[in-house]
């Protein structure tokens, strides 16, 4: 499973990190948490609110930092 | 924190349709319950509980706390709630798809408003700016919505209803959604679309990436969610903020800041906004202290300007921007908001 975390470093953007990389180790799936903060990718996904998280390419959640919790049913679905 | 309640976790499909509905008018109501005794309970407590004498200025300080605290709190638990719920309405993609396109001054004016409606981080500034401008809205439409959407914030809007009072709180919309639209304009007039970096214009914005919430409990749940993110986070600034206040209210003689802050004192609204321009995250405990030295004799367009330029010009974003803009046009835009701000702060000296 492919999750990406789309910000440009800001303190949420850490904090999105770690919540999902929580979120995968619960789900106990295999899958990578990558950060991307290349300004041209994140527009590429039409994503205008950081930190964003992204799930197997489709966009899940933008402009705020949901929990663990809340990623876990977006892991299982992709 | 009875909205808190109606967001816990859980399948809201599994609940009846009805179930969000009844569950915001019970909170409702045991809101408007609580918040109509407030001033009765602050009393009790001050001079009843701790046996107070109504005359010292320790009463004085603690009966302003016991009030002023949990109002604002509560006042703010609603206004971000409702406001979290009507956000989850408009999308920044919805906003960008309104101004796209859109001809100059009435495109301000609407960039204003949509401003106010749609929240974002300061690190959000960017995606945001690439986001407008490379689907076409214009350069002047693009800065007036980057204003606009700190400078009138909900945690402000609350703290300035409870301690000024409901005209305060109208004229800094007014005058906030002015010098964000005026400031605007006047940067699309002059046609600084090369002043953008060069880069910016030869990316392409993915339509449709943010996701929308649907359906009263999901729009509900934002509210909730809105809430925790808020109120959770400035809570101890405010109540930090409200006992400066509370200490100045019983122990700094009146008049006291007249000559500081007062509007005898010409230099006192350029001041004001030179020192908010490096304070950011902790505006939300300043008002409360700035109301308590308003009432020992600053004067209001000195007060405004100073919350202008705390919260509408913060060095943080200026920084993050360059990434966008040419350093030239960061300096005249926060210039440019900078003089609307200082225009504000002397014409309330002057009608008030």
């Amino acid at each position: 499973m492919e999750i990406k975390v789309l910000g440009m470093g800001c303190a949420k953007c850490r904090s999105l990190v770690a919540e999902a990389e929580k979120a995968l180790a619960q789900s106990g799936r295999p899958g990578v948490v990558e950060k991307v903060e290349d300004m041209a990718m994140i527009t590429a996904f039409g994503v205008m609110r950081t930190p964003a998280l992204v799930v197997n390419g489709r966009v899940k959640c933008s402009g705020r930092v949901p929990t663990a919790k809340e990623i876990g049913p977006w892991l299982n679905e992709a | 924190m009875a909205e808190r309640g109606l967001n816990a976790e859980g399948p809201a499909a599994a609940r009846p349709a009805w179930v969000p509905g009844l569950g915001l008018a019970l909170a409702c109501a045991a809101w408007v319950l609580i918040y109509s005794r407030l001033r009765g309970l602050a009393s009790w407590f001050t001079f009843g509980l701790a046996g107070l004498g109504p005359s010292s200025r320790f009463a004085g300080a603690v009966d302003f706390f016991a009030f002023e605290g949990p109002k604002v709190l509560m006042l703010m638990l609603a206004v971000v709630f409702g406001v979290g719920v009507l956000r989850s309405f408009v999308t920044p993609g919805r906003a960008r798809a309104m101004l796209a396109g859109r001809r100059e001054a009435l495109g301000n004016v609407l960039a204003a408003l949509l401003g106010i409606a749609t929240p974002f981080c300061s690190c959000s500034a960017v995606p945001l700016f690439i986001g407008f401008v490379t689907s076409g809205v214009p350069l002047g439409v693009t800065l007036t919505f980057l204003v606009a959407s700190p400078m009138v914030n909900e945690v402000a809007l609350v703290l300035l209803f409870a301690l000024f009072g409901w005209k305060v709180a109208a004229l800094y919309v007014g005058t906030g959604l002015a010098v964000a639209m005026l400031a605007g304009w006047f940067i699309g007039r002059l046609g600084l679309e090369d002043w953008v970096e060069p880069w910016v214009y030869q990316l392409r914005a993915a339509p449709g990436g943010e996701i929308e919430a649907r359906g009263l409990a999901e729009r509900l749940k934002a509210g909730g969610v809105a809430v925790r993110d808020i109120v959770g986070k400035v809570w101890p600034w405010v109540l930090a903020g409200i006992a400066v206040g509370a200490f100045i209210h019983g122990y700094v003689p009146a008049d006291f800041m007249a000559s500081f802050m007062g509007r005898s004192a010409w230099w006192a609204v350029p001041v004001s906004v030179l020192m908010g321009v490096p304070m950011y995250s902790n505006a939300a405990g300043i008002i409360p202290i700035v109301q308590a030295l308003m009432e020992k004799g600053a004067a209001l367009g000195t007060v405004l300007a100073f919350m202008m330029s705390v919260i509408g010009l913060s060095a943080p974003e200026a920084i993050i921007l360059r990434k966008v803009l040419k350093p030239r046009l960061i300096a005249l835009f926060f210039g440019t908001v900078a003089a609307g701000i200082l225009v504000v702060g002397y014409l309330f000296n002057a009608v008030f």
